[in-house]
């Protein structure tokens, strides 16, 4: 149900990327001011990008967890967090480089962009152990469904904030694509489509690992009967997945 | 081949910069790698799993089989009563 579609996605993953790190190294000119630096960017924008937009997709299929209380929006909520989560890890380790290579300082604490995406990715960072925490896999869902929206609709507000602050040494760079040389915008719409196109591509690995594995333990229990007693796995932040109907229809929503 | 394209390259991180470019570039590779990784073990995990349901289900196919069977030449040689033997075929 889940990988339907998975190797396309790949492929079109590998060569997305392939033809971004092309234009990257042997197309896009170098910046008059950073020169060979300025390459970065490449990589770190579009890493933010997604990763903010993934926290706001979390936010969203929340929203329609929480509406129709169907298991696999929350577990679609949980995977995009998750890999969002990541991908932000990629952006503050990849942007302090750049820190480092461009002003000299691994961190500036005095800039608003970099403080206010470290807040929003440990304002996340909480979301597995909030998960963790709850036992009841309902109360989890919803709890956690619920911090997904909230923090969700913190994401563009925080973005909106700071983009109106005015003591920054950040470069913007959303809005101002378009000041961007042509060589230089392609290269930069390339690399993001490369970037969104892995995080869907991981997503969906990810959807495709955990309903495989709802479905063995479905498997598992079915072999076993009603009336033989299997050990509960041990507490988990993961979502807990229904199997695909007629696996394990002698233990329908239990996917553990 | 490779001379020719690194000649026609338009920077070539020859200079400081080409470290920390490396770097990033590195980091997001590393990245996707160890996450390749963990899910390979997780892959590798299911697989086993599920080589031991398949082995649970042949094991436990000759149980099941075993009684039909005997019955069956329960009936074949009529030692089995005229009810026992329509409630038999009946199944």
């Amino acid at each position: 149900m889940y990988g339907k579609g998975l190797r396309t996605l790949s492929l079109a993953t590998v060569a997305t990327m392939t033809a971004a790190l092309a234009l990257v190294f042997f197309y896009a000119p170098l910046e008059a001011e950073q020169g060979f630096l300025q390459k970065i960017f490449y990589v770190h924008v579009p890493l933010a990008i997604v990763s903010l937009a993934g926290f706001v997709i979390g936010g969203l299929c929340a929203i329609q967890h929480l509406r129709t209380r169907d298991q696999r929006w929350d577990m679609r909520s949980y995977v995009a967090i998750h890999m969002s989560l990541i991908f932000g890890l990629g952006t503050l380790i990849t942007g302090s480089i750049w820190a480092k290579g461009s002003w000299g300082h691994w961190w500036v604490w005095s800039e608003p962009t970099l403080v206010s995406f470290l807040i929003v990715f440990l304002l996340y960072a909480t979301y597995q152990p909030l998960r963790f925490a709850i036992e009841d896999p309902e109360r989890q869902a919803r709890y956690a469904s619920v911090f997904a929206v909230t923090a969700g609709a913190f994401v563009p507000l925080n973005f909106i904030a700071v983009r109106l602050s005015t003591a920054y040494l950040h470069p913007r760079v959303l809005g101002s694509t378009s000041n961007l040389p042509g060589p230089m915008a392609l290269t930069f719409v390339i690399s993001l489509a490369a970037i969104a196109l892995l995080y869907a591509t991981l997503c969906k690995y990810e959807l495709t690992a955990k309903h495989t594995r709802a479905q063995v333990r479905a498997l598992r229990r079915r072999l076993a009967g009603e009336h033989e007693f299997i050990p509960e796995r041990s507490r988990t932040a993961a979502p807990r997945l229904a199997p695909t109907p007629g696996i394990g229809a002698g233990s329908a929503g239990s996917g553990r | 081949m490779i001379g020719a394209l690194l000649a026609e390259t338009p920077a070539l991180p020859l200079h400081t910069a080409g470290k920390y470019v490396a770097g990033a570039y590195v980091v997001l590779f590393a990245l996707v790698l160890i996450y390749v990784a963990i899910m390979a073990i997780r892959m590798s995990r299911v697989e086993r799993e599920l080589g031991e349901l398949l082995q649970e289900a042949e094991q436990r196919e000759p149980l099941e089989r075993a009684p039909e069977a005997g019955q069956r030449e329960q009936v074949a040689a009529g030692s089995l009563p005229e009810s026992a033997q329509s409630e038999s075929t009946a199944v």
